[in-house]
């Protein structure tokens, strides 16, 4: 074992680790203590101006927040109805916000047609 | 005018209790008439830390609902002159902590003492929260690891957001660092965070570094503050650490491994 050990490579010391890992959660939570809380508010009005066009239904909505090193992703993702579906371009909407002070991470919300051709 | 300082962090255990004991004993060292007080209601271990546990009969609380007067809840340390000691009740909740009642409490205390040093409990509720509230200077107690490093962030924003000075706009809490539990050996190989990182990330000054010690362990069983050990390594940091405070310019020592000769290797003792 010792031996096979011996080639392979040294291992990243795990302090250099613990360093990263802080940096990155504590950059999001440090921007989400400073900045207004409007995510929730975002999503509800997003899907208000869809719901005024398209019949959707609420519980084929999902909304999913990724957060990386330098952008954070917001993704909401709205089936619409079959024959609704040549409205779905009129539905769709694009918002483009910066999230937080340091990091400018772009949040972007996607009306996803049945079809499920991203936009 | 008396400064009200407080020795917080947000996690458990990382040596606020100890910081606390050995802080407030080098201020009264160095001729300021000083109180530590414990704010962590119903788990009180300033008492023993200090050694002065037989000596409680009357405590923080009872003081605030007016069931004591202030004199008769003081302990008088019977080793250093000018140092005194409040301690908290061991029966009762932290809803006992009430804003108007830790307030005049400090007022009175603030009419006698230079400094008044709070010991903060672990967490960020009510009885961290109140320790913190009044104060002008912040010591954040940090170990160099990833927890203690990130719920010290937390408390940081509690600090600029809810203490008094945050509330009211007037300047804001000065905020120190001091790392305790270092181990220069083992950053050295690369298994713990360096000073400049957590420096790096908290973006506070640093007050002081404490370097593990075994030392720390024997004062707290014989209930003697670690600053008063002069031949340890703790002891000497922690007194560095309070003339820094003090605006003393200290250099930093006990961050790089010393070397061991082959005569401390025989003895295996370590400071």
């Amino acid at each position: 074992m010792s031996i096979f050990n011996f080639f392979r490579a040294a291992p990243r010391a795990s302090a250099v680790q613990a360093k990263e890992r802080l940096q990155i959660v504590m950059a999001h939570e440090r921007a989400g203590r400073s900045g207004p809380d409007y995510l929730p508010m975002l999503q509800q009005e997003l899907l208000a101006v869809i719901a005024k066009y398209v019949n959707i239904d609420e519980n084929k909505v999902e909304v999913k927040l990724d957060r990386g090193g330098d952008c954070s992703t917001l993704e909401v993702n709205i089936e619409l109805p079959a024959r609704e579906q040549a409205k779905a371009a009129a539905a769709a909407k694009t918002a483009e916000k910066p999230a937080g002070n340091d990091d400018a991470a772009a949040k972007r919300a996607a009306g996803n047609a049945g079809a499920k051709k991203r936009i | 005018m008396s400064k009200i300082i407080v020795m917080t962090s947000g996690k458990g255990g990382v040596g606020k209790t100890t910081s606390s004991a050995a802080f407030a004993t080098g201020l009264a060292l160095r001729g300021f008439k000083t109180v530590v007080i414990d704010f962590d209601v119903g788990l009180r271990n300033l008492d023993l830390v200090m050694g002065c546990e037989r000596r409680v009969v009357f405590d923080f609380i009872n003081v605030i609902n007016g069931e004591a007067k202030l004199n008769q809840a003081l302990i008088k340390d019977k080793r250093i002159e000018n140092l005194y000691i409040l301690p908290t009740s061991q029966t009762r909740d932290k809803d006992a902590l009430t804003r108007e009642g830790v307030e005049k409490v400090l007022n009175e205390l603030s009419k006698e003492f230079d400094y008044i040093l709070c010991d903060s409990p672990a967490g960020i509720e009510r009885g961290a929260l109140m320790s913190l509230y009044f104060a002008d200077h912040a010591i954040i107690v940090t170990n160099p690891e990833v927890s203690s490093v990130r719920d010290s962030d937390r408390i940081l924003g509690v600090l600029n957001s809810r203490s008094r000075r945050a509330e009211q706009g007037l300047e804001p809490v000065t905020q120190q660092l001091l790392l305790t539990r270092y181990d220069p050996e083992r950053v050295e190989r690369g298994e713990m965070l360096k000073v400049d990182d957590v420096l790096e990330i908290l973006a506070i000054p640093l007050l002081g570094v404490i370097p593990e010690s075994q030392a720390v362990l024997r004062a707290s069983n014989v209930g003697m503050p670690v600053i008063l050990d002069e031949v340890s390594n703790a002891g000497l940091a922690y007194s560095d650490a309070v003339g820094r405070f003090l605006g003393e310019d200290i250099e930093h020592r006990f961050v790089t491994p010393q070397k061991k000769g082959l005569f401390s290797r025989l003895l295996r003792r370590s400071a």
